[in-house]
């Protein structure tokens, strides 16, 4: 598996070669580098951590410095790991990682954080079909409708879905086709959404 | 311009007419057949412009035995050939949206001279 970490900076649309509008989600995509290597012998498992995004020395701990001196870069803001990522393509402490690792037309995955959404009923968060809007109803139209049985068992079960804060969770999304990559500007052209607002980040992996 | 606008700007057309609502154009629109590509012909009203940059589409009306016809078109699309300004209608709106319930004499929209 090899990964990049980049940042999504909005949608556009492109016309392929025979001429359709396809929706795309422009991402720019590191360069990244890699902090740390990670190996079954010292830490269980096999993973290369790369670092995205330069910080300021000042804005940074002592030990967090010492960590990124080992691998001879500067203070990254974003650390994530990649699992399986060295054997494939052999590198080493402080190598750069950058889009050219992804092919145009292939599919990868893409990891975010979904938008927030607050405070959301069950309609909106668990797709409830909601009570019957006539017929005589009053304040049905957006209820969840039984939430359990009577005197036994007299409560409410666990896990019974309900409202409450919705989006801003991790969600990963599979088979997303890259259009097309633009290597001068670490750019990277996803067709259709990915999760999270512009300029959120995101774990793109193949 | 912002960072997503300056990725897709050597897509955009720059050989598009003038051309707005009221207006009486004429597409040519490419369609594949097979391995054969020829030209299709759309003639009919602009009701509407909409969007800009890349994401610009425009809207053309025509009567086609008997019926309305209306096909929204990406204004910068590849499948069109050529778009052809026939006459300049005269009109107070942005939007012709009031032709969709006219026909006949009512549907007709005066030339601008």
């Amino acid at each position: 598996m090899v990964g990049i970490i980049g940042r999504k900076i909005g949608m556009t649309r492109v016309f392929d070669d025979a001429g359709k509008s396809v929706p795309v989600t422009v991402v720019v995509a590191g360069p990244c580098s890699v902090t740390q290597i990670k190996t079954e012998k010292t830490d269980g498992y096999d993973a290369v951590q790369i670092g995205f995004l330069d910080k300021k020395e000042k804005n940074t701990s002592k030990a967090e410095l010492k960590h990124f001196a080992k691998a001879g870069v500067k203070p990254k803001k974003v650390v994530k790991e990649v699992k399986g990522f060295a054997e494939t393509n052999k590198l080493k402490l402080g190598d750069s990682v950058t889009v050219e690792i992804f092919e145009e037309g292939e599919g990868v995955m893409v990891t975010g954080f979904s938008k927030g959404k607050g405070f959301q009923g069950v309609v909106k968060r668990h797709g409830f079909k909601g009570g019957p809007k006539t017929h005589g109803q009053s304040d049905r139209l957006r209820a969840p409708g039984s939430i359990g049985q009577s005197a036994y068992p007299a409560r409410v079960f666990k896990g019974v879905r309900m409202g409450g804060r919705m989006g801003n969770r991790k969600v990963t999304l599979k088979k997303k086709k890259i259009i097309k990559i633009d290597v001068e500007k670490n750019i990277l052209m996803i067709k259709g959404p990915v999760p999270g607002p512009n300029s959120g980040l995101l774990l793109i992996r193949k | 311009m912002n960072k997503v606008d300056e990725l897709v700007a050597d897509t955009l057309k720059t050989d598009i007419p003038d051309f707005g609502p009221g207006d009486t154009v004429i597409v040519h629109t490419k369609v594949k057949e097979g391995d054969k590509e020829r030209i299709q012909i759309f003639e009919g009203i602009v009701i509407k412009r909409k969007g800009g940059g890349i994401n610009a589409t425009f809207t053309v009306r025509k009567i086609s035995n008997g019926v309305g016809v209306e096909r929204i078109f990406p204004l910068h699309s590849p499948n069109i050939a050529k778009i052809e300004n026939k006459r300049l209608g005269k009109v107070r709106r942005a939007k012709l949206y009031y032709l969709r319930e006219l026909k006949g004499k009512a549907a007709r929209i005066a030339e601008k001279r």
